[in-house]
Formats: structure tokens, C-alpha cells, sequence
């Protein structure tokens, strides 16, 4: 058995290019416990750091005290904004987000002091034992209000006002829907918590071992702060225990940095669980009002939207996702007429920015819960009227801009529904809705079916000059087989990049041995790993570096025995535009597309709802690893049933209630429904190898169709995600309570 | 208060020098032992990440202290075997492995499971794992290694 079975792994060793399920090549030591992810790191010598954070939303800041602290046992440092030798401030896209709060905190469990000490113990004591004088003011919490509240910042309230007017803004249509819906606050909740190891460098910088998503923008933002030249600052990516887009910002570098400048010696910090929480950025709550006009017929005459993003205390990505959410506000419809508000706004509430969907999940709830109520207004099937208004290409985006890639909406709903429905509940009690609580009655369950579409963009809009750079490296290796190097920044951060890069290179190459050196600022940026973007950059980098050492070979005679041939190439896609003031432009380079259709059961006295079925159709252009690609399908549904059932940072005053895996709630292996998936392959114009990135698509239309079967098995409007057993059962009393808060 | 201590770690005894007696299993296992495979995700026994088996019971190593195990036999992902267990193989063949941060644990709960029955049904097999939260795969992957690794197992 066991010869046969290495035989078998063998033979499929060979060929293992594009379009095969290749396996990842850091497979074996994940499954073993051997590979070394941030928080494995050791170092001769280490220090813990530990942050001291503010218990207030809002406060003035009178005095830090930091002598006691200090002069514990095992201490050796405590650092403050006064200890920062550079830029005060760090951010994304704006520089808003202080390194230490020095006058005034703006959000529960902003960083005020960070100390180093011998062991961990002794930096939380240590920690604990800094004083910090509060004088703490109310913390404006209404997104709403903040518009035209007094700032809370000197940079103002309002990140971005996007306004998107397309066609006649007085058009009007025979039938009119409107509705208004909230999203919670969604936390990226990856498994493997903030946590990274500095060294300090002889040349007087620092060596930073890192999760991150890109380890460029990091590596400048630590520099500025440190006031040191970036060469000065070298970045290396170690094992990345998911992100989601929460590792877009930056969260312990500086941090790490400075303490490991200021002592001297290597400084290791790891977030605990609730730190994680305070740690990074959220999926931004949104309230959402909507209008859609539509002929007698079922065909959308215009949309109008107003979308209000809680980005809470700092910019963070606030301006790029209220953008999203307002290109994509009316859905991947045609929709000859638009008006649509986006408003991004600052409080006193958890600092929001990057999670997988980026704005269009929020969109999305809207626009499909409108679009079941236009259904029912009238009389169609929720199905029929979505194919009638589905996007195709040539049709023209209520930013004016005109789709010229492939847009196979109706193919994507075609096969959601072409799925067969599950077979009824089966008698175990514990397949019921509240499984183990066993406190349903079979025949109390009902079941609904319930249907919705999403899209968005892929790779980075609004004119920004988006890029990857990559090496690779042919050569003959000692027993004079050939064998190619591959050097590249992206951040592989469990999507699988690092499998699709020896892809590339033994389809371009024909090489099978291809090692992949790891990622650091010693090679040019490959951009974010974001915005379902690196297959299609730093693929194509990496293509493009094959490219060229294919054409350098072959002026050689293909004769490799005169020594290495190594290329760097960059890849940038096509040139994109801002938005004007009416929010026209062609700011996008390409979209995903994705339908799904989700089967509940609910039990609607209890409030309890098991998600039994997601079936979906998915745009992806071309599978290059087909079980990865279903690997970031299940996963991506998995985010989106979460939103529609559980997950939600609970914030009272600007407090985070749930700062734990106890009381917030993400899927279990029980939780998680069955997933029928169908792969839209339909090559992408200029796109590297015709692949779209997969990533997102999942996430944004499956929390809408789960709550529409809730809707469907109960009846209940449920305007609000996540969907709370009381909004279920007590729907008039939970909107009340909504009302209140 | 700082103490010596010996624990029996993958049949191998471990000294464990001069260590504040509040420390976790998972602490002395990562930092004092060099046995990293065992992560922490949420240290409270929410998400199974930290699962070593003590005296062959499934337990989540950030809840128990280092000083409780004395007298214990403890074995981490490490100690499952010098090559790669069937359980294991079949999470890279599947595809179950994406950032890897929950696979160690899944590997434990997966070998506790089909070492307790080597045929779960659906519902007895995600009540098994449902202690270990992944955030990557929605499990859909998971479910396919524990029944390859069955007939793995079965050949």
C-alpha cells in the first residue's frame, strides 16, 4: 500500500502546471507543526512587548506616569509618543492614526505606552502598572450625527463623500421599493492573532519579522515613524495565520521597532485574542437606504441609495471602501439611471477599514433585500427579475463606466439554481436548528429558499498605478537538472499564492523544480495581497520574469551551462481613472461575478436557523488550481453565513462588548452548511492566463441569500445583519431594541 | 514563585528550569520546550488550535498549566510521527490546509476521532472537530481528508 500510494504522489509530482490541483508546497510542514508562523519566532535574548491601551472611547489625555513601571524587575523599556524619533502618525492612505495617543484617545483601546520586558508576565504587570490620567468626554458613536458634529479629529469627520449620479436623476418608474438596512460590525477573526519578532541591526536599523499583506507599505510606514531611510528598515514575511484584511494596516510594527531600537535587543510581541480585537481594523457597519424604480415589466429604471460607513476613529481604508460600496451600490444590474450618496465618517467607535468584500457586502445586502421586495411588489419570481436585469458585457456601470471584460451574471445564477435542493431534514435532533441544544420541535421547523447576486471589483481603482514585481531565476542545480528560483514580495497569507507561483513557472518554464525564496523588502513591492489581486499581479510578474528568461535562453542556444540567467519583471495593469464630481470615471479594471442560493431551516417561535444548503455559480475566468479555488469558495461562504447568522462586534458607547472567541461567534464545523459549487470558466481579456482572483465573490452575495431564506421561511423583514434570534422571533420587540442603541 | 520541574513530552523527559508556575502547558510547550507546533489563537479553549493529547485525552493545552502535566504523558502534533500520519497526508491530498494555523489542532482532533471510531457518521464527525475553529476553509475540505484518511486507514 504504501509503495503504491508514493508512486501515485510521484507521477503526480510531474506536471503539475497550471489548471492541476497542485499541492502547496508548505503543505507538509503545516500539517506537522514545523511551519514557523510570526508568532513561532525566538530569538537568543528575546523581549516581550506588551501595548497599554485606553479602557475609553474618548478622552483627554493628563498625565502618563510610567516610573513604576519602569522600575520593576525585568523591565527594560517604556516608550511613549514622546519616544518616537520620526512621523508621529501612521496610516493607509492617510496619515490620521497616531503611534501613541498623546492628547486625546479616540477609541476603546487606542495604544498610549508599550513596555519590553523579560517575560510576558512581566510585561502585562508592567503594563498594568502605567499610569494614565483620563479626563474622559462623551464619544460621539452616531455615524449619522458625526456628518456635521464638531470634529473629533483635526483632519474633520468626514473620510469621503462619494455622489454618483448616472443618467436622469428625476427618472421614475412605474413600481418603487424602498427600504432601509443595517450591517453589524464583522471582525476578520483569522486564527493566527498579530504577533511578529524585531531585531535590531548593527547599521543602526532593524530587521522586522512580520504578518502582514504587504510588506512594502509596512516597511515605509515603520521608517517614517523610526526616521530612518527605508534600507534601513528591512522586512521579512513569516508564517501568516490568515487575514482577511486585517493585516492591510499596520498594528504592532512600529511598535516592535521601536522597542527593540530602544533596548537594544530582540523584541517578540503576539497579540493576545482581545488584544487582536483592539488590534486591527473591523468590517465597517453601514446603514443603508434605498429607492428602486422599476417598469410594470420588471425592468430597473433607477436606483437611488445612501450609504453611511461607520469608519470609526481613523482613515484607515475608509475612502477606497465607501467607494466600492457606492460603484457596486445598485448591484451587477442594468440600471439606466442612479443616484447614489456614500458617506464614510469618523467616531469614536472601533477603527474600520479592510475585510475580504470590501465594501460590496454591505452594498449587497441592500440591494438584493431590494431587489426580493421589488420581486414581490411585483408578483415575479425573485429569480426571473434578476436574470432580466443581469449584467452583461457592453452594459455601462452607473459610474458610466462600460464593461469589456466577461460578465456571465446570468450564467452564475443559471447554475446557483440548476443545483438540486438538499433532501428535507433528516429525524436527528441534532441536524435541527440550535443542534445540540436540542430544544426544537421537528415540527415547528420550517424551511425557506432564498437568492441573491453580488460583484465587485479586482485589483486596485480610482487611477492608482497598481503593480508586482518579479525574479525568477533559471539555472542547473548540482546534479545538472535545471531548477528556477522565484523571488517575490506577495504576502502568502493561506490563499495559496506560493502554490500558484511554482505553477507559473514549470507551465512557462517547463521546469519542475521551483523553489520560491521567501518574501521580503529585498525584492521590489507586489502590492497588496487584496482586492483578489495577486494571481493576476504578481501571476503575471512572475510570468512576465519568465518571459524573459525564456527569450535570454534562447539567445543563449538554450544552453544553460554557462550559468544562471535571472530576470525581474514588473507587472502593472491597465491604466484606470478617478472618479469626477459625479462620480463618473473608468475606475475599474475587472469584476467578479457570483450567485448563491441558500437553504435555512428555522425554527421561527425559537429564533434558531440552520443553514443547511449554499449552492452558487462563480465567475473565475480560469481555474488554475481547482481545488484551491473551491478551498477559497467554501471559505468565503463560510465569512458570509457567519454575517448573515452570527458574527458581530458588539460596541455599547464606543466599547467593544465581545472581545473573545466566546462571545464572538464564528462558524463551527456543525454551523457550516453544505456547499454545491459550478466554476464560471470564461477566459478574462487581460487578465494573466484568463483567471480572475476567487477570493472575494464568495463572501458578498451569501449572507443576503441566506437572509432571504430566513425571509422566506418566516415571513419576518429582518433588515439588519447579523440576523439575532430575537429579530426571528420577537421581530417588533428586537426593533424596538434596535431603535434604543 | 519559580520552580523545576520535569514533564514527559512525545516520550521524551523535559526539565522545565526555574518557571513561574503560572505558565500554561502551551507556554512551556512553545517557548520553553521548542515545540511551536501547538499554537495559540485564543487561549481561552475556544478554537482547539493548542490540542496535544495528555495521558491520550484530547485537552486544549492553553487551559491546563505546565505544572498540572507533571506526572502526565503529553503528546503535541510533533510527536505524532517522523513522517507524515495518514491524518496528515490526507489534509495536504484534500486541500484542507490553507494559512495552516488551525491544522495542527485539526490533525489532533482528527487522529483523537478516528482513533475513538474508524467510521463517524457526518453529524458525530463535525461534532468531533467542531471544537477546532478554522477561518480559512469552512471546513468543506476538512470533511473530505478525515473520510480519505478513513480509507487510508481502512486500506
Amino acid at each position: 500500500m504504501t509503495d503504491t500510494s508514493t508512486r501515485e504522489r510521484a507521477d503526480r509530482v510531474v506536471g503539475h502546471g497550471l489548471g492541476t490541483s497542485a499541492p502547496r508546497p508548505d503543505g507538509t510542514p503545516k500539517v506537522r507543526g514545523q511551519f514557523a508562523f510570526s508568532s513561532d519566532l525566538w530569538a537568543d535574548e528575546m523581549l516581550w512587548g506588551r501595548t497599554v491601551r485606553s479602557p475609553h472611547p474618548s478622552a483627554r489625555i493628563v498625565r502618563v506616569d510610567t516610573t513604576v513601571a519602569e522600575a520593576m524587575a525585568g523591565v527594560h523599556a517604556v516608550l511613549t509618543a514622546a519616544d518616537v524619533p520620526g512621523r508621529a502618525t501612521y496610516g493607509l492612505e492617510h496619515t490620521d492614526q497616531p503611534v501613541f495617543a498623546s492628547d486625546v484617545v479616540r477609541y476603546h483601546g487606542e495604544a498610549v505606552a508599550v513596555v519590553a520586558a523579560d517575560h510576558p508576565e512581566t510585561a502585562r504587570r508592567a503594563a498594568a502598572a502605567v499610569v494614565v490620567d483620563y479626563d474622559v468626554a462623551d464619544p460621539l458613536v452616531d455615524p449619522e450625527a458625526a456628518i456635521d458634529a464638531i470634529p473629533i479629529h483635526p483632519d474633520g469627520n468626514v473620510f469621503r463623500h462619494v455622489r454618483i449620479v448616472h443618467g436622469d436623476p428625476d427618472a421614475a418608474g412605474d413600481v418603487v421599493v424602498e427600504g432601509a438596512y443595517e450591517v453589524g460590525m464583522q471582525d476578520q477573526a483569522f486564527l493566527g492573532p498579530e504577533s511578529g519578532l524585531a531585531i535590531p541591526a548593527e547599521d543602526g536599523g532593524v530587521d522586522l519579522y512580520i504578518s502582514t499583506q504587504w510588506l512594502h507599505v509596512d516597511r515605509d510606514q515603520v521608517a517614517a515613524c523610526l526616521n530612518l531611510e527605508p534600507e534601513r528598515v528591512r522586512l521579512t514575511l513569516s508564517g501568516v495565520g490568515g487575514a482577511f484584511g486585517a493585516r492591510e494596516d499596520v498594528s504592532l510594527q512600529v511598535h516592535l521597532c521601536l522597542l527593540a531600537l530602544a533596548t537594544g535587543r530582540p523584541v517578540k510581541m503576539l497579540y493576545s485574542r482581545e488584544e487582536s480585537f483592539f488590534g486591527h481594523v473591523h468590517r465597517h457597519p453601514a446603514r443603508m437606504t434605498y429607492r428602486h424604480h422599476a417598469t410594470r415589466t420588471g425592468d430597473l429604471v433607477k436606483v437611488e441609495a445612501r450609504l453611511v460607513l461607520d469608519g470609526g476613529a481613523y482613515a484607515s481604508s475608509s475612502t477606497a471602501v465607501i467607494a466600492n460600496a457606492s460603484c457596486f451600490a445598485a448591484g451587477p444590474y442594468r440600471v439606466p439611471n442612479a443616484v447614489i450618496d456614500g458617506w464614510a465618517v469618523r467616531t469614536n467607535n472601533p477603527p474600520c477599514g479592510a475585510m475580504r468584500g470590501f465594501g460590496a457586502v454591505q452594498a449587497c445586502f441592500g440591494h438584493e433585500s431590494q431587489m426580493d421586495r421589488l420581486a414581490a411588489a411585483l408578483g415575479m419570481d425573485p429569480v426571473d427579475l434578476r436574470l432580466r436585469n443581469a449584467l452583461r458585457t457592453g452594459d455601462v456601470l452607473p459610474t458610466g463606466q462600460r464593461i469589456t471584460g466577461v460578465a456571465p451574471v446570468r450564467e452564475c445564477i443559471e447554475a446557483a439554481v440548476a443545483h438540486p435542493l438538499p433532501p428535507p431534514a433528516a429525524d436527528d435532533p441534532l441536524e435541527r436548528p440550535g443542534g445540540a441544544g436540542l430544544t426544537v420541535d421537528s415540527a415547528d421547523v420550517r424551511r425557506g429558499v432564498g437568492f441573491a447576486v453580488g460583484f465587485k471589483n479586482l485589483l486596485y481603482s480610482e487611477g492608482f498605478d497598481d503593480y508586482s514585481t518579479a525574479a525568477v531565476r533559471l539555472e542547473l542545480a548540482a546534479d545538472g537538472e535545471p531548477v528556477a528560483t522565484v523571488h517575490c514580495a506577495a504576502a502568502e497569507v493561506g490563499q495559496g499564492f506560493v502554490t500558484l507561483a511554482q505553477q507559473v513557472v514549470r507551465s512557462e518554464l517547463g521546469v519542475e523544480r521551483v523553489v520560491l525564496r521567501t518574501a521580503d523588502t529585498g525584492v521590489g513591492s507586489a502590492g497588496s495581497t487584496s482586492a483578489s489581486r495577486q494571481t493576476w499581479m504578481s501571476g503575471g510578474a512572475v510570468q512576465a520574469a519568465c518571459e524573459a528568461v525564456k527569450i535570454a535562453l534562447a539567445a543563449r542556444g538554450g544552453d544553460l551551462s554557462a550559468g544562471p540567467i535571472e530576470e525581474l519583471r514588473e507587472h502593472h495593469h491597465r491604466p484606470t481613472s478617478p472618479l469626477d464630481e459625479r462620480g463618473q470615471g473608468d475606475a475599474h479594471v475587472s469584476y467578479a461575478f457570483a450567485a448563491h442560493r441558500a437553504v435555512v431551516d428555522v425554527d421561527p417561535g425559537l429564533g434558531l436557523v440552520r443553514v443547511v444548503q449554499i449552492a452558487t455559480g462563480q465567475d473565475i475566468g480560469r481555474a488554475l488550481n481547482p481545488l484551491a479555488v473551491i478551498g477559497q469558495i467554501e471559505g468565503g461562504i463560510a465569512q458570509g453565513v457567519g454575517l448573515a447568522v452570527m458574527e458581530e462586534v458588539l460596541v455599547a458607547d464606543g466599547c467593544i462588548q465581545n472581545p473573545s472567541f466566546t462571545d464572538y461567534l464564528i462558524p463551527t464545523a456543525l454551523d457550516m452548511p453544505a456547499v454545491a459549487a459550478t466554476l464560471i470558466e470564461q477566459p478574462e481579456p487581460g487578465a494573466p492566463f484568463g483567471a480572475k482572483g476567487v477570493g472575494e465573490a464568495p463572501t458578498i452575495s451569501s449572507t443576503p441569500a441566506v437572509v432571504a431564506a430566513i425571509r422566506a421561511a418566516t415571513g419576518v423583514e429582518l433588515a439588519r445583519v447579523p440576523v439575532r434570534a430575537a429579530d426571528i422571533a420577537m421581530p417588533q420587540a428586537a426593533s424596538r431594541g434596535a431603535a434604543q442603541t | 514563585m519559580n520552580e523545576t520541574y520535569g514533564l514527559r513530552i512525545n516520550g521524551r523527559d523535559e526539565q522545565v528550569r526555574e518557571a513561574w508556575l503560572g505558565e500554561s502547558l502551551l507556554y512551556v510547550l512553545r517557548e520553553r520546550l521548542g515545540l511551536p507546533g501547538s499554537k495559540n489563537a485564543c487561549e481561552q479553549g475556544e478554537c482547539g488550535s493548542c490540542s496535544v493529547f495528555c495521558d491520550g485525552v484530547l485537552v486544549n493545552a492553553c487551559c491546563l498549566l505546565a505544572a498540572d502535566a507533571v506526572d502526565a504523558e503529553v503528546t503535541t502534533v510533533e510527536g505524532l510521527g517522523a513522517g507524515s500520519t495518514p491524518v496528515q497526508r490526507a489534509f495536504l491530498d484534500e486541500g484542507a490546509v490553507q494559512c495552516g494555523f488551525c491544522t495542527p489542532g485539526l490533525v489532533m482532533a482528527v487522529t483523537d476521532l478516528l482513533q475513538r471510531t474508524s467510521d463517524p457518521s457526518e453529524t458525530e464527525l463535525r461534532e468531533a472537530i467542531s471544537g477546532n475553529l478554522c477561518r480559512c476553509t469552512g471546513y468543506g475540505r476538512i470533511f473530505a481528508a478525515v473520510r480519505a484518511a478513513q480509507q487510508g486507514d481502512a486500506q
